[in-house]
């Protein structure tokens, strides 16, 4: 792939003595949707916060439109156009809507702001209906729309989303996903997503990694790997939303 | 609705009048007394007071029940019987038996009429009347509060003794707000406050003493030098949440308070350092006579000395410094770096993920309240005129969050109620003489049953918009 946006290569994780992540190859393009499925403790969202800084590579490198950024502290890595929408959500939950828009704009020109928070309102109505209300009181798909709209408020070129869908139900992560793939096609923003939730994860992405043990097993389209006999029989079968 | 439960509430109170009789019967049934010099201590047997105590705690334990049971007009009658027994002529053992029976009684009272006024403040507030009365007190409480303090000085019952209270109050006023930035604001809890007041304190001590400054230009110098060392907190501490950055933070106070003890050419050590000179007026000093070359205010103004004049302008010191306090904090919480510091209290991963720098947050939050702990501390110096370490212990330190948590973290009036609730609650009890810390303690913990989130929970968006009608417009 010519000049990917970001170029994760020989990538090793550490806790302590334990290794989490066993050299990780992984390129994300301009403007892709890219996706990481795995099973539970394989890794991904390890890669994930590594991207950020936090913790940091131990080995490899981590490029972003071709500087290395491994080393750097995760607000820098913010700084450099990555937003994150961390897993859990991590609204601020005694903050309004509002002001946790505000917190995500932080970064951003002041004079944006306005623009940005229609266009978050745009996507999501609900944070519209519920502006004034404290982070903490919305139902989890609304955090999680929150979440995704104070990460867009920092008008990211690369976001990065640690399970989105934990714990929503059918019918909202499909609203999610769909408003991911908006952001991606509409907004021009790259994705890398992390999902445990393969099947919705492959179908909207353009391509994915499936990560195992720390390492990466398989890659390929999104369709190649829906079809895939390995991947169906480990994180497909047994019924999917 | 009683018979069924009776054995079991009998059987409560019970046991809670055993616990009680067992905690009791040292503390109440004996006391020592000299019986001269031969025999050196003897016993006292004061059964009865026990005695007596155990029927107002078994009274109590039972109406209680009952009122949890939904008959609280039984409990309240019991309540009445009890107060009006303590009340009545009745022959006891000593007097405060008869305070402690009325207490009993009038506790039981309102605990059991507690939760209709609850109901009804709850409706009289959700009445759209009561709810623009809500807000109107929420919006003019602070104002009113405010004039009041402006005119204190001038009213008939504004003798030596309340101004000093005033001067103390909002000293600690100062203190709650600045420490609120740490803890309230950042959520980062620290206990050793106390230090960076010694540090402004021993600022203006020196300063005014051995090279002869003016309180005025020391001011902005102690600030600095609080906030410097309030950096220097606040660089070990970074990485520490919680628990562990409370006990660096209570040996960090720890550390000043000692340094200044032992460090005895430089601060005098535990002997302190007195003849501070007090704050001036335009170069004027208070005092009846001006030393050479310097005027009284007296004579600057043309009006008569009067000992109170020091103290009136001391209070409207510590009032503006304490206005500035404040205001500073309100702006501040509207700026993104007090967003930030409310962002990283609530969540410091999704503030990283954001790219808000936690170190310079944080340090800016130690140093910013360093800074009004400094303030607070120069001008301590200039009122006391004496400073030594034992203004400065970690007792001070407790009493500043004490105000803090107890006002409701990060509220401003909060701190307020709170200030002039545990400062001037223990002053105002004095006249209870020896059970005035048992006051005081009653008082707290009355506060931490019926408000157990701080007196003022709530807190105030800092930015309230008005509610749009149509989703995506501005």
């Amino acid at each position: 792939m010519p000049d990917p946006m970001l170029a994760i290569a020989g990538v090793e994780t550490f806790y302590g003595a334990i290794q989490a992540l066993h050299g990780v190859d992984l390129d994300v393009g301009r403007g892709e949707i890219v996706t990481l499925i795995g099973a539970n403790g394989a890794g991904k969202s390890t890669l994930l916060m590594t991207i950020c800084g936090n913790p940091r590579a131990r080995a490899g490198s981590i490029r972003l439109d071709g500087e290395d950024i491994s080393g750097l502290p995760t607000h820098e890595i913010v700084r450099r156009g990555v937003a994150q929408v961390p897993e859990g959500r991590r609204i601020f939950a005694r903050m309004s809507v509002f002001e946790n828009l505000q917190m995500g704009a932080t970064l951003g020109n002041p004079a944006n702001f306005q623009g940005d928070l229609e266009r978050v309102f745009a996507m999501f109505p609900r944070l519209a209906e519920r502006r004034d209300q404290r982070g903490g009181t919305l139902s989890g798909g609304e955090q999680q729309m929150l979440a995704i709209g104070r990460a867009l408020m920092s008008r990211p070129r690369l976001l990065l989303l640690d399970e989105p869908s934990l714990g929503l139900a059918p019918l909202i992560v499909r609203q999610i996903f769909e408003a991911i793939g908006r952001i991606a096609r509409e907004e021009g923003v790259t994705i890398f997503l992390v999902e445990q939730n393969a099947f919705h994860a492959l179908r909207l992405a353009d391509r994915g990694y499936v990560l195992a043990n720390g390492r990466v097993r398989l890659s390929g389209s999104g369709s190649d790997l829906l079809a895939n006999a390995e991947v169906r029989a480990a994180y497909l079968e047994g019924g999917h939303a | 609705m009683v018979g069924p439960r009776l054995p079991a509430m009998l059987k409560d109170a019970g046991l809670t009048t055993l616990v009680a009789a067992a905690l009791g019967i040292f503390i109440v049934g004996f006391r020592t007394v000299d019986v001269g010099s031969r025999t050196g201590l003897g016993f006292d047997y004061e059964f009865a007071d026990l005695g007596v105590a155990l029927v107002v705690i078994f009274v109590g334990r039972f109406g209680l029940s009952l009122a949890s049971i939904g008959l609280r007009w039984p409990a309240i009658a019991l309540g009445a019987v009890m107060a009006a027994v303590g009340a009545s002529p009745l022959e006891l053992p000593s007097g405060f038996l008869h305070w402690f029976v009325v207490l009993g009684g009038v506790l039981l009272a309102i605990r059991a009429a507690w939760p209709w006024a609850n109901q009804a403040f709850a409706t009289a507030v959700a009445t759209p009347g009561g709810r623009a009365l809500d807000r109107l007190a929420a919006k003019w409480i602070g104002v009113l509060m405010l004039g009041f303090a402006l005119v204190l000085p001038a009213l008939p019952f504004a003798d030596q003794k309340t101004m000093d209270l005033g001067v103390l109050i909002l000293t600690y006023v100062m203190l709650g707000w600045g420490l609120n930035i740490v803890v309230g604001l950042a959520g980062l809890l620290d206990l050793g406050y106390v230090a960076f007041y010694a540090v402004g304190a021993y600022a203006y001590a020196l300063l005014s003493t051995q090279h002869g400054l003016g309180f005025w230009a020391v001011l902005p110098l102690a600030g600095m030098f609080a906030a410097t060392f309030g950096v220097l907190l606040g660089f070990p501490v970074l990485r520490l949440r919680g628990d562990y950055l409370a006990i660096v933070t209570l040996g960090f106070g720890e550390i000043i308070r000692l340094v200044i003890l032992n460090w005895v050419d430089f601060t005098n050590g535990p002997a302190g350092i007195g003849s501070i000179p007090g704050p001036t007026l335009f170069g004027a000093v208070f005092a009846e006579t001006a030393p050479a070359g310097k005027q009284t205010v007296a004579e600057m103004l043309g009006i008569p000395f009067d000992s109170n004049q020091r103290l009136i302008f001391l209070y409207y010191i510590i009032l503006v410094l304490a206005l500035v306090t404040n205001l500073f904090t309100q702006r501040m919480r509207a700026l993104p770096v007090g967003r930030a510091w409310e962002a990283l209290r609530e969540d410091e991963t999704a503030c990283k993920a954001l790219g808000i720098n936690p170190t310079n947050t944080k340090l800016t939050a130690f140093a910013i309240g360093a800074m009004f702990a400094g303030f607070a501390g120069s001008f301590f110096a200039a009122k006391q005129r004496f400073i030594s370490p034992e203004s400065f212990t970690f007792i001070e330190s407790a009493i500043i969050l004490a105000i803090v948590v107890l006002g409701g973290m990060g509220s401003q009036i909060g701190v307020v109620l709170a200030a002039i609730l545990l400062i001037g609650l223990p002053e105002w009890f004095r006249d209870l003489g020896n059970y005035r810390m048992l006051a005081f303690g009653l008082a707290m913990v009355l506060i931490m049953v019926f408000r157990p989130r701080g007196l003022i929970a709530h807190r105030e968006p800092s930015i309230r918009l008005h509610p749009v009608a149509s989703g995506g417009s501005g």
